[in-house]
């Protein structure tokens, strides 16, 4: 198998650099839509990507007290672990308090960063339906979604985080 | 003493000094040193050990335990001595035992030389743990904006050309101690060791994107791990294709699992965690993704509230590894003072030393070779008369990027910021000969 599929692609290598037969290896084999939707998990701001399903601020609720608030504390007030929400207007003052509601300039990065990595001891184990259900909770204590409203692919682009135009992108340094 | 103006370094005098406080220039010093040396190794040797080897009726009664049994047959793989033993990292979890695979393990840069960081002892920074990776469950991704998505398995990837590198990897946090309003008085290494050095070995990112085809409207990648933190990270596509690599080996053997093993993208001098570990997907992209730890994370927050984001490139920095906090003197007389300099934009072009707190200084001697974004190591020689010093090193890049001043660093920022922490480093000298961090 292993042969074979090594042999499919460098003939398709060959094919794709119009029939050289060069120096390059061409040992890729041609990943499947099914092996690329498995571990596609990353979400852009545009949402291109985000599951079915949803969820509310009133069913996080439920999914923080069983699973964040022993380390981010009531209302994501943090404690023992990093704190989630409150220091909305703090950042240019001498004590900025950063938080997801207060920093973060995209609700995405929060759905992506708890469904890969949260909770802490049991990552990506929480349904969609969770993960957004969540993430509406956790928004919803600043206000800045409806407590509700209904999180999904559609309503989630479009949260503006509060620091949204907080950043200076410098990339094109180097 | 001699007063310099700052920032030039003074000519060579007749005694070899070359700043105040007893800096001399290494060469005249190493020439001296070298003749004194040799003379009085003889004189020792004629006197001491042929007559008492003449004495003896065994050799042996001279000898140390060691010389005469055995010594230990062979193993399959080497240790340190248990001698050195306490050259080890220094381990930080913030979060304690909530969260035990949350931290960081600095390298101890005071105990060691060199400028290649042992494999053990190259700094850790995971987000959660060191996963423990079946690397025949393991592949390498690409897809996005390509023309053919492809999956190279370890097989694959290991029949690539190869290239080796030698560069140093920083943790944006490297040095975080001294952003704290107050000095923290620690080891050298656990200030300052979020930064190591090593020859990474692997196949050019560029050779399997353009096997895979990047489109054209492709200018990002994200680089994602395949750790419990499923780390990811968005990377220019022109650095990618310009001398990124996955690397499959560190120092001539297969990369430690706390580095990322089977796999570790290196991004020659961009900031540490742009060098995912575990690399098991890259996905071209029109623009950043806009993860967790380039947005909440490894962003530099500014006095007007305002946050860089994307500060790829590693500061020029230095750092006087001996002496440092985490040794103490012993006496007055010759030490060579020591230590280390890097940038992320090239070479190190110039080192200078102060022992008088920057009103003078020194041009050190750099290792050769000075390698592109690379660890350098410094030397310059110095005879200390006991006095209290203010030792302190400033490094000047190909780029012509100088190291800035603590103060200069702390007024471009917000209060709390801890991210490219790169100021001059000053140790003190107390009469006694007690090392101390301190602010100027």
């Amino acid at each position: 198998m292993f042969i074979f599929r090594t042999g499919l692609s460098c003939a398709m290598a060959c094919a794709y650099l119009g029939g050289a037969i060069g120096a390059d290896p061409g040992l890729g084999h041609d990943a499947t839509e099914a092996e690329i939707s498995a571990m596609d998990i990353s979400v852009p701001p545009s949402g291109a990507g985000l599951p079915a399903g949803g969820g509310t601020a009133k069913e996080g609720e439920t999914v923080y007290a069983a699973k964040c608030a022993s380390c981010h504390g009531a209302g994501g007030q943090g404690k023992p672990a990093d704190r989630l929400t409150g220091g909305i207007g703090t950042l240019a003052s001498k004590q900025p308090v950063k938080t997801v509601n207060s920093f973060w300039p995209y609700a995405t990065t929060l759905f992506d960063y708890i469904r890969r990595a949260m909770p802490f001891n049991a990552p990506m184990s929480l349904t969609n339906d969770q993960v957004y259900a969540v993430t509406a909770y956790i928004l919803a204590q600043d206000n800045i979604f409806g407590s509700g409203e209904r999180l999904d692919a559609t309503t989630l682009p479009n949260v503006k985080m509060p620091n949204r135009d907080g950043f200076v992108d410098r990339s094109a340094i180097r | 003493m001699d007063r310099k103006p700052d920032s030039s370094s003074a000519a060579l005098d007749g005694a070899g000094r070359v700043a105040a406080n007893g800096l001399i220039d290494r060469r005249v010093f190493l020439m001296r040193g070298m003749a004194a040396a040799g003379a009085a190794a003889t004189g020792a040797s004629a006197a001491g050990w042929t007559a008492a080897a003449r004495a003896a009726d065994s050799i042996g009664q001279n000898a140390l335990p060691w010389q005469k049994t055995p010594g230990a047959p062979f193993r399959p793989y080497g240790q340190p001595s248990g001698f050195a033993e306490t050259v080890q990292r220094g381990v930080l979890q913030p979060y304690g035992d909530l969260a035990p695979g949350a931290g960081v393990s600095l390298t101890p840069l005071h105990a060691l030389q060199g400028t290649i960081t042992p494999s053990g002892l190259h700094f850790e920074r995971h987000h959660n743990g060191v996963p423990a990776i079946d690397p025949s469950r393991h592949a390498l991704t690409i897809h996005g904006l390509v023309n053919r998505p492809l999956r190279f398995d370890l097989g694959a990837l290991s029949r690539y050309p190869m290239l080796s590198r030698i560069c140093f990897i920083e943790c944006s946090g490297n040095s975080f101690f001294n952003s704290f309003p107050e000095p923290q008085q620690k080891p050298c290494g656990m200030i300052h060791g979020l930064v190591s050095c090593s020859e990474w070995t692997g196949v050019p990112l560029a050779v399997l994107l353009d096997e895979a085809g990047t489109q054209a409207n492709a200018r990002w990648i994200l680089a994602e791990g395949a750790d419990a933190a499923a780390m990811s990270r968005s990377i220019p596509l022109d650095k990618a294709m310009n001398d990124a690599f996955v690397a499959l080996y560190q120092n001539g053997e297969p990369v430690r699992p706390e580095q990322g093993y089977p796999l570790r993208l290196v991004v020659p001098g961009y900031e540490g965690s742009m060098n995912v570990k575990w690399l098991h997907r890259i996905k071209l992209t029109e623009g950043p993704t806009h993860t967790k730890d380039e947005t909440s994370k490894y962003t530099d927050s500014l006095p007007d509230g305002k946050a860089e984001q994307f500060t790829f490139v590693m500061a020029v920095k230095s750092v006087i590894t001996h002496p440092a906090v985490g040794m103490s003197m012993q006496g007055k007389g010759f030490y060579e003072i020591s230590g280390l300099a890097w940038s992320g934009a090239g070479k190190v072009k110039r080192v200078e030393v102060s022992a008088d707190g920057g009103q003078t200084w020194g041009v050190a001697h750099l290792q050769e070779p000075v390698l592109d974004k690379s660890l350098t190591r410094f030397a310059m020689a110095w005879q200390w008369d006991g006095r209290p010093v203010q030792l302190q090193s400033r490094a000047t890049d190909d780029k012509g990027r100088v190291q800035i001043t603590r103060k200069d660093w702390v007024a471009q920022y917000a209060p709390g910021q801890r991210y490219h922490y790169s100021a001059i480093q000053t140790w003190a000298i107390s009469e006694e000969g007690g090392i101390s961090n301190v602010y100027l």
